[in-house]
C-alpha cells in the first residue's frame, strides 16, 4: 500500500531518481516504521495505557538512578469543524484524495483565507479547559516553507501572539503506575490549519499529493517541560485526548492523526539546572508508544551519559519504530529552520470580548478533572474514580444511575465489573448498549429491595445489555421474582430432604459439608429465585432438627 | 476647461442601448475594429474574448428584443478590459508571467464577477509588470505595451495595458490593480481617469496578491463619470475577503454635479493642501507647471489651496519596497510548479522547484523576491520589516493630521511624464524612484487616496 509520510519529513528527505512528478524515497530505517495510513487498521487502546508493563517503569527507573529525564510535548489537535479553518469545504478522514478542495485550500492564484469562527470557539473552549490565559486580540501569522502538500508555501499560524497561553492540566496517574496527582504547565494554544498529505508510489518513481487535510483546523497544544517519565508523558497526552472529547471541539483519535504528539526528550544529572540536550521523537501512534518511546529514549541518552559519550546526544528527529521497540535517527537539525514568520495581512486581528468567553466559559461542561475530584468525594476508591470518570460515556452513564438513586458504590461496581467485563468481550463502548441508566438503578433496587437475588440481577443485566427492556418486564416474563415465603421455601427444603435420603444419613454421619449441596439442589428447584439468607437459615435449621 | 472633457461612455452606451439608437453589437464591433487596428502596435491584451464578447453583446440584442429595457442592465454593452492579474473563469489569466501560461482559473475575481452580473461584457485580458511589479508593463512575461499618444514611450505600469487599452479606445472602462501606484501612474501616462479606491474598499478576493496589506483593485475610464460607475458596482463587502470593507457603498456617480447646474464658484470653502515635497527636486518642471495649474483653477472655483509638507513623505519609498517585497516573497511561494502553471521535469524535489520558478518567474520578480525574503530572515526581520511597519505608522499619521487640515490633498500621480520604452529597464532603482508619488499614500493607507489625473478635470 502507498505510505504516508509524516509531514516532519521535508526536503533533506528527497532523494535522488528520475523522471515522475517528483516524489520522497523511505530510507532505512524508516522503510520499516508503521505509518500512519497503515496503523490505522491497529485499534487504539480504549483508555489509558493500562497495558502497559509495570516492569517497563520500574526498569526505567532502575536506569534513571543519578540522571533525570526532562520531557516536554507538542500535540496537535485537529477541530471536528463542518468545515475547514478557512474555507468551506468539508473533511472527513479517508474520503477520496483531493475530493474535499476548493481553489483557497488548494491556494489558487487570488484565493483569500477566510476564517471559520468554530475554530476560535474551540480554541477558546480549550484554552479555558487548560486553565490558560485567553488573549483578547492575538492575530495570524504566515510559516514558510517549501514542500508539496503545503499548496500555499506558507502555513497560517500563530507565532508571537497565540490565543491563549500559560495555563495547566491536572491529570492523576493510574494505581498501577502508583498514582499520584500531577500537575503540568501549558505554555501556550494556538490556531493553525493542517497541511495535504503525499502519497508515494509503491516503486518510489512518483508521489502524488492529496489536498483534502490542507486547511484542516489543528490547535497546538505546548506544554512546559514539566513531565519526568514516560508514563507521565503518556497521561498528558491521555488527558488532553479526554478533555477534547469531554468538550467535542475533536474526535481525539490518534490512528487518524486527529490527535499527534511529537515530544522533546533530554536528560541531566539530578540537581543540575541547565537542561540537557533535547531530542524530539516523532511517529507514536498510541500512548502505549508515547510512554515506552520515551523510556527507551531515556535510557538511550543515560546511558551514553554513563559511557561518557553525552556528546553523541545531538539536537535532532528520531522516529519510534514499533517493531524493534527503539527510535532511529529521522534528521539531524542543521541549526534552526528560518520559517521567516510575519504577520498574515489576509486575515484581521482575532478581537475577542469578555462577553463572548464568558458565554463559553458558561457552556463548558464539567472536566475530568472535576469529575475525578467528585467521584473521589464520593469515597469510591481511586481505582474506580479514574475508570469512572475517564471516559467521557461511561462518567455520563454513571452520574445517570446515580441521578435515578442508585447508590454510588453499587453502580460503580455493577459498572466496573459485568457490564465492564461485556463491553470488553464485545468491544463494545458503553454507549453502544441497550442497558439504560434507569434500568441499572432499578436492577440496583430490586435486590436491594428483595425481589431479585444478586444472581438473578446478573441474568437479568446481561440481558438488559443485549436486548434491552426493563427490569420489571424481564422479571414478569420470566416469573423471576424471588421466592421470601418461609412456607414455600421450607416446602422446598423438606421435598429435597426427602428425595436424597443418602446425602441426609451422610450428613448425619458428620459430612456437614454437604449442607451446600442441599442449598444447591433447593436453589435449582426454585429456579435460583429462592432467598438465599432464608433458604440458608430453613436448610440449617432442619438439618439442625433432623440430626 | 471641464466642458471639454469627454462624454461619459457608459451612460451613452445606456441611452442608445435603451433608446434603440444603436445595437450592442454594434457598439461592441465598433469597439472591436479599433481594437483590431490598433492592437498591433499598442499591444495592451495578452488575450482576446472579441468572439465571446461578440456572442455576448448579439445574446444582449436578443434579450432586449424580447425583454424590452429591462434586460439593459447598469453596464449593459459596455466592453471591460480586465488587467490579466484578476481571475476569470473562462479565459486565460496569467498575471503576465510565464509561470502562470495557459493557466485558467475555476472562478472569476469578485470585481469581474459583478461587473459581469451587472451586464458589462468582458472583451479580455490586458497587459501589465509580471505580478504587477514594475512601472512601466515592459517587466510582462509576454509582450511591451506601448502608449497610444507616442508608440516610442511605456504607458506606465504596472496596469499599463489597462490603461492604454482605454486611451486607445479598446474598451470602454478597464479594471487595473494598484499596489503602489499602479492604476494612477499609468492613468496619468497614457492621459486617462484612474481610480485607485481606499484599501478595502473593493473586495481583492481574484487578485493575484502582490503585496496583500497594499492591493488594491481599480478602474480606468475616460471620465471621472465613468469610473464612479465601474466603482459603484465593484465595490462593497466581500465575504470572500476579510479585509474588504463593509461600510456602506454610495452611488458614487450620483454624487457628482453636471457641469452645467454647477455655480460659478463651486468648491466655495473647501481647503485643498499641495504636498509641498511632491513638487520638488527630480520633478519635471512641465509637470510642477501642470499641477500648479491645476491648483489655481482649483482656487477661482472657490476653494482655499495651500502647499501643505508632509515630513515623513520621503520615508514612505524605501519602507513600501520592503513591505511589499516581504509580501510579495510570500505571496508568489504557491507558484511552485506542483498544482497549476509551468513545470519543468526534474531529478529531484528542489531541482523542480527550482527550476520551474527559474524558469517561469522574470527578473524583476525574483530580485523582489529575494529582497523580501532577505527583509524577513531572521535577525533581518527587525531592522528591515518591523522598521518598515513603524515607518507606514509615523506616514499614516501625518497624513491624518494633514487631512485634519484639509479636505483634499493633491500631488502629481508622477514626476515625469511618459518614460521612453527602454529608459529604465535596467535602473531598477530610477524606476522604483518614480513611484514616489504614488507609495506615499497607499503607505498610509489613506481614504480614497489619489482620485484621478488632474489633468482631465
Amino acid at each position: 500500500m502507498a505510505l504516508t509520510l509524516l509531514r516532519g519529513m521535508r526536503t533533506p528527505m528527497v532523494a535522488r531518481r528520475n523522471s515522475g512528478l517528483f516524489f520522497t524515497t523511505l530510507q532505512p530505517p524508516l522503510s520499516r516504521f508503521t505509518t500512519r495510513a497503515e496503523s490505522a487498521q491497529a485499534t487504539e487502546p480504549k483508555s489509558a495505557p493500562k497495558s502497559i508493563q509495570l516492569a517497563t517503569k520500574e526498569a526505567a527507573e532502575q536506569k534513571t538512578q543519578g540522571f533525570e529525564a526532562v520531557i516536554g510535548i507538542e500535540t496537535h489537535v485537529q477541530l471536528s469543524t463542518v468545515t475547514k479553518a478557512f474555507c468551506s469545504c468539508p473533511y472527513s478522514y479517508g474520503s477520496q484524495p483531493n475530493s474535499t478542495v476548493c481553489p483557497t485550500c488548494m491556494g489558487h492564484p487570488g484565493t483569500l483565507p477566510v476564517l471559520n469562527a468554530k475554530v476560535v470557539e474551540c480554541a477558546v473552549k480549550l484554552g479555558l479547559a487548560l486553565n490558560c490565559e485567553i488573549t483578547m486580540t492575538s492575530k495570524f501569522d504566515r510559516k514558510q516553507y517549501f514542500y508539496p502538500d503545503l499548496p500555499k508555501g506558507y502555513q497560517i499560524s500563530q507565532f508571537d501572539i497565540p490565543i491563549a497561553k500559560e495555563g495547566y492540566l491536572d491529570l492523576d496517574l493510574p494505581v498501577e503506575f502508583g498514582g499520584g496527582h500531577r500537575r503540568f504547565g501549558i505554555t501556550r494554544v494556538h490556531m493553525e490549519e493542517d497541511a495535504g498529505k503525499l502519497l508515494h508510489s509503491e516503486s518510489g518513481s512518483y508521489s502524488q499529493v492529496d489536498l483534502n487535510r490542507a486547511g484542516v483546523p489543528l490547535l497546538e497544544i505546548v506544554s512546559e517541560p514539566d513531565m519526568r517519565t514516560g508514563i507521565e508523558a503518556a497521561e498528558y497526552g491521555a488527558e488532553l485526548q479526554r478533555l477534547v472529547r469531554y468538550l467535542g471541539v475533536s474526535n481525539g483519535n490518534m490512528q487518524e492523526g486527529s490527535l499527534r504528539c511529537d515530544v522533546n526528550v533530554s536528560v541531566r544529572p539530578i540537581g543540575q539546572s541547565k537542561f540537557g540536550t533535547k531530542v524530539e521523537i516523532k511517529n507514536m501512534n498510541s500512548f502505549s508508544a508515547i510512554n515506552r518511546a520515551i523510556d527507551y529514549e531515556i535510557s538511550r541518552q543515560i546511558l551514553l551519559h554513563k559511557e561518557g559519550q553525552a556528546d553523541q546526544i545531538v539536537q535532532e528527529t528520531r522516529l519510534w519504530d514499533e517493531s524493534s521497540q527503539k527510535t532511529f535517527t529521522m534528521r539531524k537539525k542543521e541549526g534552526l529552520a528560518d520559517y521567516r514568520y510575519f504577520p498574515e495581512p489576509d486575515l484581521p486581528e482575532v478581537v475577542l470580548t469578555s462577553d463572548y468567553i464568558d458565554e463559553i466559559q458558561k457552556s463548558m461542561p464539567e472536566l475530568p478533572e472535576a469529575k475525578r475530584r467528585r467521584y473521589e468525594n464520593m469515597e469510591l476508591s481511586m481505582q474506580d474514580v479514574l475508570f469512572l470518570a475517564n471516559d467521557d460515556n461511561v462518567a455520563r452513564f454513571f452520574d445517570s444511575t446515580l441521578e435515578h438513586g442508585a447508590d454510588a458504590k453499587l453502580a460503580a461496581n455493577w459498572i466496573m465489573g459485568d457490564i465492564a467485563a461485556y463491553l470488553k468481550n464485545e468491544k463494545l463502548s458503553i454507549d453502544e448498549i441497550k442497558l439504560t441508566p434507569l434500568e441499572l438503578s432499578e436492577l440496583i433496587a430490586s435486590i436491594k429491595n428483595g425481589t431479585i437475588s444478586g444472581k438473578i440481577g446478573k441474568e437479568i443485566l446481561i440481558e438488559l445489555i443485549a436486548k434491552g427492556g426493563t427490569v420489571k418486564s424481564v422479571i414478569e416474563e420470566r416469573d423471576l421474582v424471588q421466592i421470601a415465603d418461609p412456607a414455600v421455601i421450607e416446602a422446598m427444603v423438606d421435598q429435597v430432604l426427602a428425595d436424597n435420603p443418602k446425602q441426609l444419613e451422610q450428613y448425619r454421619s458428620g459430612k456437614t459439608k454437604l449442607q451446600g449441596f442441599f442449598a444447591g439442589q433447593v436453589m435449582k428447584a426454585s429456579k435460583g429465585k429462592a432467598n438465599p439468607v432464608l433458604l440458608n437459615k430453613i436448610l440449617g435449621e432442619k438439618l439442625k432438627a433432623n440430626s | 476647461m471641464l466642458a471639454t472633457g469627454p462624454a461619459p461612455s457608459i451612460l451613452s452606451i445606456r441611452e442608445s442601448l435603451l433608446s434603440g439608437e444603436r445595437t450592442a453589437a454594434e457598439i461592441t464591433t465598433d469597439y472591436l475594429s479599433r481594437l483590431r487596428r490598433t492592437e498591433p502596435s499598442v499591444r495592451s491584451f495578452i488575450h482576446v474574448a472579441d468572439a465571446a464578447a461578440e456572442r455576448e453583446a448579439e445574446e444582449l440584442d436578443r434579450r432586449i428584443a424580447t425583454e424590452g429595457q429591462d434586460a439593459v442592465e447598469p453596464l449593459a454593452g459596455v466592453l471591460v478590459g480586465v488587467k490579466d492579474n484578476l481571475c476569470t473563469a473562462n479565459m486565460p489569466s496569467t498575471g503576465g508571467s510565464r509561470i502562470l501560461d495557459g493557466y485558467r482559473p475555476a472562478y472569476d475575481a469578485t470585481a469581474v464577477r459583478r461587473l459581469r452580473e451587472a451586464g458589462a461584457i468582458v472583451v479580455g485580458k490586458t497587459n501589465l509588470d509580471e505580478f504587477g511589479m514594475g512601472s512601466t508593463t515592459e517587466g510582462s512575461g509576454f509582450q511591451v505595451t506601448t502608449n497610444p499618444w507616442d508608440d516610442s514611450r511605456v504607458p506606465g505600469g504596472s496596469s499599463g495595458g489597462s490603461a492604454s487599452a482605454v486611451s486607445a479606445r479598446q474598451c470602454v472602462v478597464s479594471l487595473g490593480s494598484d499596489t503602489g501606484g499602479s492604476v494612477r501612474q499609468p492613468a496619468s501616462f497614457c492621459g486617462v481617469v484612474g481610480l485607485k479606491p481606499t484599501y478595502g474598499r473593493v473586495s481583492r478576493f481574484g487578485l493575484m496578491a502582490y503585496a496583500s496589506s497594499l492591493d488594491v483593485v481599480g478602474c480606468f475610464g475616460s471620465s471621472v463619470v465613468d469610473t464612479a460607475t465601474i466603482l459603484s458596482v465593484i465595490a462593497g463587502h466581500d465575504k470572500m475577503d476579510s479585509t474588504s470593507s463593509s461600510h456602506d457603498v454610495p452611488d458614487y456617480k450620483s454624487e457628482l454635479t453636471p457641469l452645467d447646474l454647477l455655480e460659478s464658484k463651486p468648491l466655495n470653502g473647501m481647503r485643498i493642501g499641495v504636498i509641498q515635497e511632491t513638487l520638488g527636486e527630480g520633478v519635471e518642471t512641465g509637470v510642477i507647471s501642470s499641477i500648479k495649474g491645476a491648483a489655481s483653477h482649483l482656487e477661482q472655483l472657490g476653494s482655499v489651496v495651500e502647499e501643505v509638507s508632509l515630513p515623513s513623505f520621503s520615508l514612505g519609498l524605501p519602507a513600501y519596497y520592503i513591505l511589499a517585497s516581504s509580501e510579495a516573497s510570500s505571496n508568489l511561494s504557491r507558484y511552485d510548479g506542483i498544482r497549476y502553471g509551468r513545470q519543468i521535469s526534474a531529478d529531484d524535489l528542489n531541482e523542480l522547484y527550482g527550476g520551474s520558478r527559474a524558469n517561469g518567474l522574470g527578473h524583476e520578480v525574483k530580485m523582489r523576491i529575494l529582497m523580501g525574503t532577505y527583509a524577513l530572515s531572521a535577525g533581518y526581520y527587525d531592522a528591515y520589516y518591523k522598521r518598515a511597519q513603524q515607518v507606514r505608522t509615523l506616514v499614516k499619521k501625518s497624513f491624518r493630521e494633514a487631512l485634519e487640515r484639509y479636505d483634499i490633498l493633491v500631488s502629481p500621480a508622477a514626476p515625469s511624464a511618459a518614460y521612453k520604452i527602454g529608459e529604465k529597464i535596467n535602473d531598477p532603482l530610477a524606476m522604483y524612484a518614480g513611484d514616489i508619488m504614488t507609495i506615499i499614500s497607499v503607505t498610509s493607507d489613506v481614504k480614497r487616496s489619489a482620485v484621478a489625473d488632474l489633468k482631465e478635470w
